[in-house]
């Protein structure tokens, strides 16, 4: 299988109203990515002001691959979310204020300054926050989804890493043990071509695609670059971990547009390759859809910009950390206060309480 | 009361928070129809089931990581390594994952990791390791280490309760050569310091098994008077109990069952230096395992563990000072 080459896909199929989403639930997946896109892109701004300290590392291109995946996740399900993945934050309810002063490392950030960058997790929202070492979180997703099936519950753990995390141990680890005990829980191998600046080509001989079926799981091939193709994998994945079936693995093929971080000039990376990608930008392509329905996507690009500016007025003005706080916290006193709920936008989970509705009156 | 070893301490508590506390399950390899390797959970699938008493893959990463899912989702996992150095293959997810994970996001990740350590019975390299100081290092670990039968029930009781990933040493040459009253029903013991024994003239401070050769050690040196002071938890490690017994006693000697370098006891001897210089009446004596791996052979492996006789012979000349 060539992982390069993203399937081909003609504007007819792209019309195409897909069985599970409303035209209002592709309006929102192409808004959740204008949103990362937007939010990313000023963040950048901010970084070159001075105003972002240490790095900075953004999902520019493959927005769908969260997008699309955490929206078919329902509210009560858990996410350990990795750094290109803004838009399963915003999928859950983490409000875009609080995410640039996370970049910030100010006080009303979601670690308070205590980490950077997309190295959160919002436990109020069901979110995980994830480690630099990847695929460290796989094997937590795993966790998560063993408490569910230890408990009998019908709910769903879903995490995302890279090609280069399939290199390691803890790959083989996780996807072992939710093959061996049968988990409720969605493996996303986001397949962005490169690891920092090491290719695919030299990180595995085999797309790691194939290796689901030999821990006895399916393991499907989707176009990271199609938000709506994303959704209906996962949903499908979700179905099968709520039925009791076990894990899937996904491959979402996409393209990091960007260097590994803002000090990366990806000279490692042919011209042409990134162009190519660049003609596949999941966010023009939703747009190209909503435009041949009608959808004035003119105006969603004006809201989201107004969200925006509003969203770092308010950071700007957060205070930074106070720095007698930085030895606070390190260890819990008292009941530890466990995750929460995070939204659940797609309309067929309010469909599905609606049909309950229906049947308890 | 009842009179119980070491290991049937641990079992009993693990059994008495199993039935009290619904979300706690147990985590390991061979730990369910075989009992483990140790026989610390003996019988305990037949009483608690598969779920409850887990055999997992041979696979410590996978072990520890998805305990940190599980206790972030509200259960309360206790992982048993087989041996104490096995733990080094979680260790990433331990010091990356479970310890920072509170600072970071309010994420409270109640874990219990038991490293059945020490050596003594040549185990060799791999199966004889005291890994306590690579977890001291690693801030929002809690580690404990008991040395008596009672500790060892109460401080297991302890660590489940507690809302941190806690590290729990239990020291292998203990299981079954110490016994001691036990009381029944749940308890914990505090994660402070306890006195072994009150003295006077010079104060021994060890933890886990050395505090047991530290008694023997000390039981007579020409009728001094010789306080043992049993740390029970190394974090929080408990300063005020050290300090106090300095300032009683003014001649310490430190003793390891560990590597020397950066050994928890070298962490007290900084403290002691730092904070009790004035009460002082002498240098401060460790007494540890040089650094070396721990070898097989009996001889070789005796060469270089504390004995009863490096830590008298370090007393006398610590009181002849």
């Amino acid at each position: 299988m060539a992982t390069n080459a993203a399937p081909a896909t003609t504007p007819a199929e792209d019309v195409t109203a897909p069985e599970h989403l409303t035209r209002d639930d592709r309006v929102a997946l192409l808004r959740y990515m204008l949103l990362m896109r937007g939010i990313e892109e000023r963040a950048m701004t901010l970084y070159r002001q001075g105003k972002v300290p240490g790095s900075f590392y953004d999902g520019h291109g493959q927005e769908a691959v969260s997008a699309g995946a955490a929206f078919a996740m329902g509210p009560r399900d858990r996410l350990c979310v990795l750094h290109r993945d803004l838009a399963a934050h915003l999928i859950r309810g983490v409000d875009p204020a609080r995410i640039f002063a996370q970049y910030m490392g100010r006080a009303d950030g979601l670690t308070r300054g205590r980490d950077g960058n997309v190295h959160f997790g919002d436990r109020t929202l069901g979110c995980v926050g994830m480690v630099s070492m990847l695929p460290d979180m796989m094997i937590v997703a795993t966790g998560l989804a063993m408490a569910f099936k230890l408990r009998g519950e019908a709910r769903c753990a879903l995490t995302w890493f890279g090609d280069g995390s399939t290199s390691r141990g803890d790959f083989h680890e996780a996807m072992n043990w939710a093959g061996v005990q049968t988990l409720p829980v969605i493996f996303v191998l986001e397949n962005n071509q490169y690891a920092y600046s090491t290719p695919t080509g030299r990180q595995f001989a085999v797309d790691p695609v194939q290796r689901a079926e030999a821990y006895g799981f399916p393991g499907v091939s989707v176009d990271g670059n199609d938000a709506e193709a994303m959704f209906e994998a996962t949903r499908a994945a979700r179905e099968r971990a709520l039925a009791g079936h076990g894990p899937t693995l996904i491959e979402a093929v996409t393209m990091r547009m960007h260097g590994h971080a803002a000090h990366d000039d990806m000279k490692y990376v042919p011209t042409e390759q990134v162009e190519e990608w660049r003609r596949r930008d999941p966010i023009d392509r939703q747009v190209r859809r909503l435009t041949a329905l009608g959808a004035d996507v003119d105006a969603l690009r004006a809201e989201v910009k107004a969200t925006i500016d509003a969203a770092v007025e308010v950071a700007l003005a957060s205070p930074m950390p106070d720095p007698a706080s930085a030895t606070s916290d390190v260890f819990c006193s008292g009941e530890p206060e466990p995750l929460g709920d995070g939204q659940a936008p797609w309309s067929g989970f309010a469909a599905a309480r609606g049909d309950a509705a229906e049947v308890a009156g | 009361m009842a009179t119980m070893t070491y290991l049937q301490a641990i079992s009993d508590g693990l059994r008495e928070e199993l039935r009290a506390d619904e979300r706690v399950f147990l985590m390991g390899e061979d730990i369910g129809a075989f009992g483990g390797a140790f026989k610390v959970t003996d019988g305990f699938i037949e009483e608690f089931g598969a779920d409850r008493v887990m055999d997992t893959p041979l696979a410590e990463s996978g072990i520890i990581g998805t305990a940190i899912g599980a206790a972030v989702e509200g259960l309360r996992p206790v992982c048993e390594m087989q041996f104490a150095d096995f733990v080094a293959c979680g260790f990433d997810q331990l010091v990356n994952v479970a310890a920072k994970m509170y600072y970071r996001q309010g994420l409270a990740v109640p874990l219990v990791v038991r490293l059945p350590s020490g050596g003594g019975f040549s185990g060799g390299p791999f199966h004889s390791q005291n890994p306590e100081a690579w977890f001291m290092h690693a801030p929002g670990l809690k580690v404990l280490a008991p040395s008596t039968a009672e500790d060892a029930k109460g401080l297991i009781s302890a660590a489940i309760k507690d809302p941190n990933p806690v590290i729990f040493l239990e020291h292998k040459h203990l299981y079954r050569r110490v016994k001691g009253d036990v009381p029944e029903g749940r308890y914990e013991t505090p994660m402070t310091a306890r006195v072994a024994r009150p003295g006077s003239d010079l104060v021994v401070i060890a933890y886990g098994a050395m505090v047991h050769t530290a008694l023997e050690a000390t039981a007579d040196i020409d009728g001094a008077e010789i306080e043992v002071l049993d740390l029970r938890s190394l974090v929080p490690l408990d300063e005020a109990a050290i300090l106090d017994s300095v300032r009683r006693c003014s001649k310490v000697v430190i003793v390891d069952e560990a590597n020397a370098t950066c050994a928890a006891g070298a962490q007290v001897a900084a403290l002691i230096a730092e904070r009790g210089f004035e009460d002082l009446d002498g240098p401060v004596v460790r007494v540890a395992t040089p650094d070396v791996p721990i070898p097989f052979s009996p001889p070789l492996e005796q060469a270089v563990l504390p004995s009863v006789d490096r830590v008298k012979e370090a007393c006398r000349e610590l009181l002849a000072y």
